[in-house]
């Protein structure tokens, strides 16, 4: 028994239900004897991870896909014991160096040249080199990236490094340069209905074509969320109807009225009611960007383009405040509190214009 | 026992025939094992190094007998700093090069306590003026320190005096990006050098080399786009087209198009860029961040499109100066903070709310 999600991933390049051009073109990469660096980027879910594991298989074969979990303890130059969660089997090793915070440098470097300097144990195997699966390397900080631009080069021979990350922007040019950089788009709405009503059939399930639309329009085009929003119904009830209303997740709902409640009223009192809103997202680990766009995107609806633009500029400068501080939530009301004030004051004026 | 050293002997015995199969095997693929092609045509020679006319000429004097000054060597990253110091190496010292060259880069550990330790020990022996084959070579070693702003202003205060006590027998060869990162004292002890982006003449002679020599089918058009991309880096361009011939596998012999460049260089298609500004054009925010979801969704990157608006916006005849000053500040504004870790879709719907605003007066 297994999520839907686990259960209809693709094993092999050849069983991917999109990119199909990429996938060839990969399985061409692996063909051929010299295999790059990798830096694998697209929005989530849209099948990277999936992209990755698949090539790793047509790679090594199908024993790459017993893991294992391993801890590995990394020391840092100052003395301090760390110990890291790795995902292993005997080709590659599986790491999110984020995980390590500020010492995510040495964590890099140790693990790359562990895995460089060890050569494959059985000679038979077809290939003579291991792969370091890199996770979330837009949040590896700058320091990590720079030790990792020489580490790639001097041990290409025994190691190749495949990047995963959201986006390209956080990667330093001279990472991205070494790099053959693989783009996975988000696959389309057509693309999604397909997959999740194949996916319904197999569970002996037929899907209306409405309910599938709602889904995917909820969605925004991620098909981990769409597989398990479809799952999700199924429970709710089978068989599955077409009046049937996909469920949101509940703090989206209650980000909503968040924003609806600061349209609302603007005064100290209320500042303080968002507060504690607020804080009840963040204690159950919403990420501050998506505050900060679910919050935008409620907010702007009532005011004219040039009160958006201000309010994008201040919503664009407090959330850049928030990477740079430690504590989100200042940075959270800061901005609330400015559109407050902001809002206020392009009402009073509104009216005072109308006299 | 015997039974054990049997199984042992059988083992290594039945081992052996493949194994020494492998071996060969293995020795026949070391001939030809794949190697970048950027490692493959690194240049062996300092003559072999493409422009950058005052360094190589400083080190042809060297090579000739002269005496080397403590060199610094910046530039752009694919512009050779490296190979043409590494080149250099090869040449004076021939065999004797793991001895003289002490080579230490962003990924070895390099605070303090390593200049202090390893660079200054090294520093103080001193070498003979005679290879052992009997010809003459220089009387000192080289450190070569690539990627030296990376180095903390510590290691770097540490170098001063070791750089001036051991001129005797230690040359020391600074190579990165930005000078500026560089600590004065440490430039004025240094000869500095500027690498210049590659000329395009000279990048397409290199590429059209190395497609001949691995007979790779390359597009006119195609190569330049490449070289557009690559924007005088040498090593990017090499780099994207060897993906470029990977992906399209050995049977497949057409030709690489412009498409397949822009796919592999991460270049966002121009359409995407025009799209934005047309849609900017028409004044309504929604249409814009539907825009702006649709970009994230394809899976670009942020960082990239400011990169090519930027240049769109510079060259663009209809936007008035102060407008383009306007946004050019916004653009540098959003690039810092991308670069810090915040969010695209909030960077780009600002930066898209004063693209509207000045295209609209």
């Amino acid at each position: 028994m297994s999520l839907w999600v686990d259960k209809y991933r693709p094993k092999s390049l050849s069983l991917l239900d999109y990119h199909k051009d990429q996938a060839n073109q990969l399985k061409n990469l692996v063909k051929q004897g010299d295999f790059p660096h990798l830096l694998v980027y697209g929005p989530s879910g849209a099948g990277k991870k999936t992209r990755v594991t698949c090539l790793l298989r047509e790679l090594y074969g199908p024993g790459v896909e017993k893991l294992r979990m391993e801890s590995v303890p990394i020391t840092t130059p100052s003395g301090k014991k760390l110990d890291i969660k790795t995902i292993s089997s005997n080709y590659h090793i599986e790491v999110n160096p984020s995980d390590a915070g500020i010492y995510d440098r040495c964590v890099v470097m140790e693990l790359v040249k562990n895995s460089a300097q060890t050569h494959q144990l059985d000679p038979t195997g077809q290939r003579d080199f291991k792969v370091v699966v890199l996770t979330e390397v837009d949040s590896l900080s700058v320091d990590a990236q720079h030790a990792l631009r020489r580490t790639m080069e001097k041990y290409v021979s025994t190691c190749r490094l495949i990047l995963i990350s959201n986006s390209t922007s956080r990667v330093i040019p001279a990472i991205r340069s070494r790099c053959l950089g693989v783009r996975v788009a988000a696959p389309t709405q057509d693309q999604i209905i397909s997959i999740l009503q194949m996916a319904c059939k197999k569970e002996g399930l037929s899907l209306p074509l409405d309910l599938a639309k709602k889904i995917v329009d909820k969605s925004e085009r991620n098909l981990r969320l769409a597989l398990l929003m479809c799952e999700s119904c199924k429970v709710q009830e089978t068989p599955l109807k077409e009046k049937q209303e996909p469920i949101l997740p509940q703090w989206q709902v209650f980000l909503k009225d968040t924003a609806r409640s600061i349209m609302h009223e603007q005064s100290p009192k209320q500042l303080m009611e968002v507060r504690g809103r607020l804080y009840e997202l963040l204690s159950h680990n919403i990420p501050i960007q998506i505050i900060f766009k679910g919050l935008l995107k409620e907010l702007v609806s009532n005011c004219d383009m040039k009160l958006k633009a201000v309010v994008v500029e201040e919503a664009a400068f407090f959330e850049h405040r928030v990477h740079q501080g430690s504590k989100g939530i200042f940075h959270l009301e800061a901005f609330v509190a400015k559109f407050m004030c902001i809002y206020k004051k392009f009402m009073e004026d509104s009216v005072i214009d109308m006299f | 026992m015997q039974s054990f050293l049997k199984t042992g002997k059988l083992g290594s015995g039945s081992g052996a025939g493949p194994s020494g199969d492998k071996q060969s095997g293995k020795g026949q693929k070391r001939g030809n094992r794949p190697t970048p092609w950027v490692e493959k045509y690194r240049p062996k020679t300092v003559d072999d190094v493409v422009e950058q006319g005052d360094v190589v000429e400083v080190l042809r004097q060297c090579l000739s007998g002269a005496d080397l000054p403590n060199l610094l060597l910046y530039g752009p990253p694919g512009t050779g700093k490296t190979s043409t110091i590494l080149a250099a190496a090869r040449q004076l010292f021939g065999d004797m090069y793991r001895d003289r060259i002490l080579e230490l880069n962003a990924s070895d550990e390099r605070g303090i306590q390593i200049i202090r330790d390893k660079v200054k020990s090294f520093a103080q022996l001193s070498a003979s003026g005679i290879r052992p084959d009997g010809k003459p070579c220089p009387a000192f070693k080289i450190v070569i320190l690539d990627e030296a702003d990376s180095m903390t202003h510590a290691a770097q205060a540490a170098l001063r005096r070791t750089m001036e006590k051991q001129t005797r027998t230690t040359r020391f060869c600074l190579v990165c990006n930005y000078v500026s990162r560089i600590i004065q004292p440490l430039t004025s002890r240094c000869t500095k050098f500027r690498f210049k982006p590659l000329g395009e003449v000279k990048i397409i002679e290199r590429l059209q080399f190395i497609s001949s020599q691995e007979n790779v089918n390359i597009e006119q058009d195609a190569l330049q786009s490449l070289i557009a991309a690559a924007g005088g880096d040498l090593r990017r361009a090499i780099t994207c087209l060897q993906s470029c011939a990977r992906l399209k596998g050995k049977d497949d012999t057409s030709a690489i198009t412009p498409d397949d460049v822009v796919e592999v260089m991460g270049v966002i298609p121009s359409r995407w860029i025009d799209g934005l500004m047309s849609v900017s054009e028409e004044f309504d925010y929604y249409k814009v961040t539907e825009y702006l979801d649709q970009f994230i969704m394809e899976g670009y990157s942020a960082g990239q499109l400011l990169e090519q608006l930027h240049l769109k916006i510079v060259m663009c005849d209809t936007i008035s100066d102060k407008h383009k000053a306007t946004i050019c500040e916004k653009l540098a504004v959003c690039a810092y903070r991308l670069q810090e870790g915040a969010s695209e879709y909030l960077q780009m719907a600002d930066l898209c709310c004063t693209l509207m605003l000045c295209l609209r007066q």
